[in-house]
């Protein structure tokens, strides 16, 4: 059983390293496709034609695309990104600095998404036709149609602005605190680690209405999933058979129901959590938020290829990562995984 | 002194968007400890109902509109949830039909019992595993500590339907309610099942109430029978009593149409709807030119734990169909009967071996490219499940029209004029005894039989020489399949077809099939005339498939 677990994890990883050599290929070709001329905008709008050509050959722009192709290829196999020509940093350290505010603010907003979804979710199931289903369809359909920017404005405006219970929102930390020294990259935790209560406090009311604003967005799938896949397994026969057997309510609901409707539940988590991590542009915007989205945004506008590049690299592996971590729940908690499949 | 189980006048209501639906209607029956009561019926009869009114399990819409029932002393329908759930299991308890989808997909069947006796109290901490493993060899399964880890999609149904006994009667329950306990699964598997479960309960002084559709089954292991119809009670009597001397009209339809030793298939029809020609007679063999010939076909899959090893689903087996004939091919779930239908009919290719159709080898074909084959139209099929067999989105005038739209008339591949097409259908409908009225409805607005009867007139529809049949009757009810197989008679002797018959049930192929093919791991063990395999069967195999058949004591 281990090892043939252990055959699907080596499997599942190998599986990965063919798409993840076809985003490398299509990334590249993409940015190149790309209109706009990187030679000209980092030659600056004084350019000479001489100057920018200067440029393009620094950067090696000059070259064929196979040329290009193996040089970045070779790069990338030593951990070098590139240089992103805005930030004037290499590419690998904005994703280092920025990549964690993204997953800081994907998580929390994710936990608290789950915290409530789910619970919605079954109870919505279970009471069909009560106050609660409706209450869950209500949030459901409020979350997948009200854009995410709205819902942050209309936050801000009414807990920042009219209330003042939040704080202004510009980014992860007030000015008035020094960032804690990373460990994790997440400011809660690394100011706890460093015994910093002020600065944990700050940097969590930070966090508070970005990861709110995208909770309201990610709950909907999660929620209407939940419902439909409890609502699934609790008319199916072995539910019947569990009841007739007279286990209590409690049992039949969670380790008999809730357990099978779990996978199409982390399915779902999955495909959300992918989504959140990369399409939430907009609430990093509005929050000022320095996440990796708003950063994509920035560097696909100025055609930084370097940048771009690195930023699909580094989604795409987290796509990856995700889903290996979503197959190997599967096989803990359905063992037919990994028999037929 | 009330009985054991007193049910007195039961109602039972289920409230739906069409209004209130009385599902059962003052049902009165008694019970004594130690006894056994069938409840009989076609689906739709209330029989499940009134069995889940008795736990009170019914669905969230259904409620017990009136009457009451008594389980030893006990008010069920008056009784506290917390009451309901002590007698659920410890008192009561139930076994289902579809034993798979009975158990916990993704929990060890041992886990399983476990929680039960758990719940009940029946067992704690140090224990509990003893006490599962022990249940579980008491419904006698081989191996119990390694079982015990098993999850129920390595199990097969036979098996499966152990455990859900093991679960049912972990507690030592003194009713046993047995819910269709063993459709779907083989003869021989249905008279293991049957006998464990009649002698675990006759050992231990239970109650059982078996709630089948199966007159035979009901008669072979209840002493007490009720017959129930639209949610009524029609007859009540002991076993023999209801055999020999049926009072009520509807009791003596459903034992005419079930199928027995003796008889042709007229006989399953009632007496005021029996059709004016005799059934015809069985070809005789020695006459029949071959339409289809198999020789030596083999199937093979490699197994999943060795790679260099296969599983030989068919192994090397020959027969051939005559032209207008009809022949059965007769075993149990796993017997290489469906892999060979399929590889007949061309959607599954061969290892080795030769199909020859008509003279040619259509073998060579393969099963990909067979749709655009001149024979494919020439070769179709009646599916087992005529509810999934059908697109649910097409009305039955569209699902018979199909295959003609796509292979249009013999011999004229070009697309048929509307008209032609429509009259066709209506034809066809005709054919196959569907009202007309009915051809616009979709698949969930027909009932089986009707759903049958579309089935077969698709498969009609470009008129082929053999129509492979895989167990077309197995889901309805007998007095549907009396009809459907009379259908099926009828039709052959119109249209000269040859029927290849597919099922696991010998009392229906003696009814249909001038010969019978009886396959075992694959291989053929016996072939003959109906007649001479089933009174003189030549083998072990086929004499213990002859004898697990429940007869009804006529």
């Amino acid at each position: 059983m281990t090892s043939s677990r252990g055959m699907i994890v080596l499997k599942r990883l190998a599986q990965a390293i063919p798409t993840l050599f076809g985003v490398i290929v299509v990334t590249f070709i993409l940015t190149r496709a790309l209109p706009g001329d990187p030679a000209a905008y980092f030659a600056g709008p004084a350019a000479t034609p001489e100057s920018i050509a200067q440029v393009r050959a620094a950067l090696g722009l000059d070259k064929p695309l196979a040329a290009q192709f193996l040089r970045y290829v070779q790069d990338l196999a030593t951990g070098d990104l590139g240089q992103s020509i805005s930030t004037g940093q290499t590419v690998l350290s904005d994703i280092v600095t920025r990549l964690p505010a993204s997953l800081e603010l994907t998580l929390s907003a994710l936990a608290l998404s789950v915290a409530i979804a789910v619970p919605l979710g079954i109870l919505a199931a279970t009471r069909q036709g009560t106050f609660i289903d409706h209450l869950c369809r209500v949030v459901v359909t409020a979350g997948v149609s009200l854009p995410v920017f709205f819902t942050g404005l209309a936050l801000v405006y009414v807990f920042y602005y009219q209330l003042g219970l939040a704080p202004a929102p510009i980014g992860r930390l007030d000015f008035a605190y020094i960032s804690p020294p990373p460990v994790t990259g997440f400011f809660v935790i690394d100011a706890l680690l460093a015994g910093d209560a002020e600065t944990a406090g700050a940097a969590f009311g930070q966090l508070v209405l970005p990861a709110v604003t995208l909770a309201i967005f990610t709950l909907a799938p999660l929620a209407r999933m939940t419902r439909a896949a409890m609502l699934q397994v609790l008319g199916s026969d072995f539910i019947r058979t569990a009841r007739a057997a007279g286990l209590s309510r409690r049992q039949v609901l969670f380790s008999y129901a809730f357990r099978n409707a779990l996978l199409p539940v982390i399915t779902t988590f999955g495909m959300v959590f992918s989504f959140a991590l990369g399409a939430n542009v907009l609430v990093e915007k509005v929050f000022a938020w320095p996440g990796i989205g708003s950063y994509a945004v920035e560097a696909l506008v100025v055609s930084d290829y370097a940048a771009v590049q690195g930023f699909v690299l580094v989604m795409a592996i987290l796509f990856v990562v995700v889903n290996l971590l979503i197959d190997l729940s599967y096989t803990l908690i359905d063992p037919r995984v990994g028999f037929d499949g | 002194m009330t009985a054991f189980v007193d049910v007195r006048d039961l109602s039972v209501d289920f409230k739906t968007r069409n209004g209130v639906v009385h599902a059962v209607r003052h049902v009165s029956f008694t019970l004594e400890k130690g006894r056994t009561l069938g409840i009989v019926g076609e689906s739709g009869s209330g029989k499940s109902v009134t069995s889940y009114s008795l736990m009170r399990i019914l669905d969230a819409a259904g409620v017990i509109a009136g009457g009451g029932i008594s389980f030893d002393g006990v008010d069920i329908a008056q009784a506290s949830e917390r009451t309901m759930r002590d007698i659920r299991g410890r008192e009561i308890s139930m076994i289902f039909q579809n034993p798979r989808a009975a158990l916990n997909p993704i929990r060890k069947v041992g886990h399983q019992i476990e929680d039960v006796l758990r719940q009940h109290v029946q067992a704690d901490r140090s224990n509990v595993r003893e006490k599962a493993i022990e249940a579980l060899r008491a419904v006698r399964i081989n191996n119990p500590e390694e079982r015990y880890h098993s999850y129920p999609f390595e199990l097969s149904g036979g098996m499966c339907q152990r455990i859900v006994i093991a679960l049912a009667l972990a507690c030592r329950p003194q009713l046993l309610i047995a819910d269709e306990p063993t459709t779907g699964l083989d003869v021989t598997t249905q008279k293991a099942v049957m006998d464990l479960v009649a002698e675990l309960t006759r050992e231990r002084g239970m109650a059982m109430i078996l709630i089948t559709h199966d007159l035979g089954l009901a008669a072979a292991y209840c002493d007490h029978l009720i017959v129930m119809k639209s949610g009524e009670v029609v007859e009540t009597a002991p076993a023999l009593e209801l055999f020999r001397n049926p009072q009520h009209a509807y009791t003596k339809r459903l034992l005419r149409a079930t199928p027995h030793g003796t008889g042709n298939v007229r006989d399953l029809l009632p007496e005021d709807a029996q059709p004016a020609d005799a059934p015809p007679a069985p070809a005789p063999a020695a006459a029949v030119t071959p339409l289809l010939e198999v020789e030596n076909l083999v199937k093979e899959y490699p197994l999943k734990a060795d790679p260099t090893g296969v599983f030989r689903a068919v192994d090397g087996i020959s027969f051939t169909v005559g032209r207008g004939e009809s022949v059965g091919l007769v075993g149990e779930s796993g017997c290489g009967k469906s892999t060979t239908s399929a590889m007949i009919m061309r959607l599954l290719d061969p290892t080795s071996g030769i199909i020859r159709f008509d003279g040619v080898d259509v073998g060579a074909v393969s099963a990909g490219k067979f749709a655009s084959s001149p024979y494919r139209g020439r070769l179709q099929m009646v599916f087992q499940d005529a509810t999934d067999s059908l697109n649910p989105r097409f009305t039955a005038r569209r699902a018979i029209a199909d295959p003609l739209l796509r292979l249009g008339a013999r011999g004229d591949r070009r697309s048929m004029p509307r008209a032609a097409l429509d009259a066709r259908v209506a034809e066809l409908a005709e054919l196959c005894g569907l009202p007309a009225h009915l051809l616009d409805r979709f698949p969930h607005q027909l009932s089986g039989g009707q759903k049958a009867r579309v089935g077969i007139a698709r498969a009609i529809a470009v008129s082929p020489d053999l129509l492979v049949l895989d167990e077309p009757t197995a889901a309805l009810d007998v007095s549907v399949q009396a009809v459907v197989l009379n259908l099926l008679v009828d039709l052959k002797e119109k249209l000269g077809m040859s029927y290849l018959f597919v099922s696991h049930d010998l009392a229906v192929v003696r009814l249909l099939c001038d010969r019978v093919i009886v396959m075992k791991g694959g291989r053929i063990v016996e072939e003959g005339g109906c007649a001479e395999v089933l009174e003189a069967p030549k083998q072990d195999y086929t004499r213990a498939l002859i004898a697990a058949i429940p007869h009804p004591p006529l």
